[in-house]
């Protein structure tokens, strides 16, 4: 029939413009658009094989429920523009269900096998969503702000209030192991619980992408641009809101229920506002404009915290000045960076910037290294116990309290600004050189 | 009044009684008491800050009113939001271009369809899979010259193709009360000509209510006019005689209609 149609219009421009959509839209699954997904897949079933280390499948494990709980936190920055400063309640709210519900099986026989349980998380993140959503999603931008952060403090403070829920300072424990087995598995095992929550993390992105294809997905965008024209085309930008931020407090929960399924124990920490802190942040790091951010940031945001964290006690603060450095020069985030190479790599020039970028890399790193060691030396000097002053880095041990460890990494971060600012005009060059003439008239 | 209209009583699409709105001490409509009938093209015409655009979002339930009613087809819709006048079946577009800019014009045209094709709020239809909402978005594309710049986002678009697509975003719910908010502010001659043409294409059996200032638009569009003066209407009728009315020319057109004339 499709075909009949578009014969018969061959030659108008329309039907040239239309037909290969057309077919796309029948097609149930559609190569282009499932390649990523399904490599995902391979990933992530191939990645506790290639790692299979304890502490790789831990990481592997946190980098994966951040994912989810960042995605679910970019359905409301990102597609809805509205910026939660409260957003840990939700996880933690549903993490610390969850752990009830893990003793509940354990203690009073509810029959529930684990994988099921992050429906019951979600549940119960979506059932506080819907409450507190009803009143924080009147209005958007900072009125939303502050009764996130409100909020996220309310419920912070509660935690150390109601021991029944949120048991006190060391919060609720439980055993994952105790419901009935589900083909065998008892997960036990962290790596039983790995390929749950990789499950899981598939199930979710999945439904977090095509919530953002859904009418209410797409009006969500639209309510985050102009919410007064999207009123006037019939749209109540309450409820707009209203409905994604329940959605949002559905994966939320999800991503708290993994979580407890994987540490077994919630306190406190995991839904004060650092733990909100945190969340903006690894978006942002990612990139909020695009689906992948979070993606993105969640994976650099974990493997820095735990590798950075091995080598040196100030890591936050390094966290910190990536996140500062990020909002002043790349506010689009990491996967902005990445997407404008995506234009120069499509016309064939992005050889053009290998050079600058190699030129580039070395005073780059030595201005980082060098950076980084002045603060290291700060910091020995002033936090190590009184006469321990011999401090080793970068396989050199030398005396933190002497100028000249100090003085060289003074000079050679200064020297390498002064060479990085030699080297911008070029790259500058070959950036214009690199970009693609628009064609739009 | 004629027998006939007394036999056969005259549908109004929007009516307007005693209507006042003031913000703070300022007046800004005193007492407008107006009748738009349904199928007709009414103009509203004023000089700056004569209360045209404050009438209008009176209308469309951006502002309430400080006294008197607002009827659309019938039914009081005092105290109703925007969103649920549009739903009665009234459309509008802005003086200052309202568009989704980071959008593309495709998806821009879809966010006016979706309501009134019933997706509403749903969660379990994808979008681009909807063949019935692809091709009604692709109709009112090519219905207002747009095809081309389908995939363009509507921020680059030139500023005659952002109000063209503002006129196709308004019509694209089918509403069948059409309110434009001077849709030709700012354009050439021939720009000017070019929406009027589609204006006129696409409210065909509509009710149209348009603000505007260049008079040779109204003069060309409207079945009849209303004058709006420090926030009174001083007359409504058609063209003809309003270009002849003593009292508009005194207050209002004088010179530029001498122009037109």
């Amino acid at each position: 029939m499709t075909g009949i149609e578009a014969n018969k219009n061959t030659g108008t421009k329309r039907s040239d413009d239309l037909a290969p959509h057309k077919w796309e839209s029948r097609r149930l699954i559609n190569w282009s658009s499932a390649w990523p997904w399904v490599s995902a897949m391979v990933l992530l079933l191939a990645l506790p094989v290639v790692f299979p280390s304890g502490s790789a499948i831990t990481i592997m494990n946190q980098m994966a429920i951040t994912i989810i709980f960042a995605l679910a936190y970019n359905m409301l920055l990102g597609q809805g523009g509205m910026l939660s400063f409260g957003h840990a309640v939700y996880m933690g709210l549903g993490g610390f269900f969850c752990m009830h519900v893990l003793n509940w099986v354990e203690y009073d026989g509810l029959w529930l096998p684990l994988p099921l349980l992050p429906v019951l998380g979600g549940l119960f993140g979506l059932a506080f969503a819907f409450i507190i959503g009803s009143f924080s999603t009147r209005r958007a931008g900072t009125v939303f702000a502050m009764i996130s952060l409100g909020v996220g403090e309310l419920i912070a403070a509660c935690s150390i209030i109601i021991v029944v829920f949120f048991g006190g300072e060391e919060g609720v424990s439980g055993d994952r192991s105790m419901g009935p087995e589900v083909f065998g598995f008892d997960f036990a095992q962290q790596r039983e619980v790995y390929y749950l929550i990789v499950a899981w993390l598939l199930i979710s992105t999945l439904a977090m992408y095509l919530f953002s294809r859904t009418p209410i997905g797409r009006i969500t965008n639209a309510v985050r641009d102009n919410e007064e024209r999207a009123e006037f085309l019939g749209y109540s930008q309450r409820h707009v809101r209203w409905i994604s931020f329940c959605a949002s407090g559905f994966f939320c929960g999800v991503a708290g229920a993994l979580f407890a399924v994987n540490l077994e124990i919630l306190t406190e920490e995991n839904l004060n506002t650092t733990q909100s802190g945190i969340i903006l942040l690894v978006t942002f790091l990612g990139g909020v404009g695009f689906f992948v951010g979070p993606i993105i940031g969640a994976i650099v945001f974990t493997l820095l915290q735990t590798v950075l964290s091995l080598y040196t006690e100030i890591w936050q603060l390094y966290l910190g000045i990536l996140f500062v450095l990020t909002v002043m020069f790349f506010p689009s985030g990491l996967t902005g960076l990445i997407a404008v190479h995506i234009a120069p790599w499509k016309a064939g020039k992005l050889g053009l910037l290998a050079v600058p970028y190699a030129k580039l890399i070395i005073p780059l790193l030595a201005f980082v290294l060098s950076g980084a060691a002045i603060l290291e030396i700060l910091f020995h000097a002033r936090e190590a116990s009184v006469g321990d002053e011999a401090m080793t880095l970068y396989g050199i041990t030398f005396n933190s309290h002497s100028l000249l460890p100090m003085i060289v990494a003074v000079v050679v971060a200064a020297g390498s600004v002064v060479i990085m600012k030699r080297i911008m005009p070029s790259l500058k060059e070959a950036w214009d050189a690199a970009s693609p003439v628009s064609n739009a008239p | 009044m004629s027998i006939a209209e007394d036999l056969q009583p005259v549908q109004l699409a929007v009516e307007l009684e005693n209507l006042d709105k003031s913000f703070g001490l300022a007046e800004i409509i005193r007492n407008v008491n107006l009748n738009i009938e349904t199928g007709e093209r009414h103009a509203i015409i004023g000089p700056n800050g004569a209360g045209k655009s404050t009438l209008f979002n009176l209308i469309t339930g951006k502002y309430a009113a400080t006294r008197g009613l607002v009827r659309l087809n019938g039914t009081d819709i005092s105290g109703l939001k925007p969103y649920e006048i549009n739903r009665m079946g009234l459309s509008r577009s802005f003086q200052i271009t309202n568009i989704f800019p980071k959008m593309t014009v495709f998806e821009n045209i879809r966010c006016g369809l979706l309501w009134k094709m019933n997706y509403r709020y749903s969660f379990w239809h994808l979008v681009d899979r909807q063949r019935d909402l692809t091709e009604r978005t692709e109709e009112i594309l090519e219905q207002i010259n747009l095809s081309a710049r389908r995939d363009n986002l509507a921020g680059t678009l030139a500023y005659a193709e952002q109000r063209a697509l503002e006129i196709g975003i308004t019509i694209a719910g089918g509403a069948d009360i059409i309110m434009l908010d001077e849709p030709c502010a700012g354009m050439s001659t021939s720009e000017t000509e070019y929406i009027v043409g589609l204006i006129r294409q696409v409210t065909e059996g509509k009710t149209l209510v348009i603000v505007e200032h260049d008079m040779g638009v109204i003069f060309n569009l409207a079945d009849r006019i209303s004058v709006l003066v420090y926030g009174e209407i001083i007359a409504t009728d058609t063209p003809p005689n309003i270009r002849a009315n003593a009292s508009v020319q005194e207050a209002y057109l004088g010179s530029s209609l001498e122009e037109d004339g």
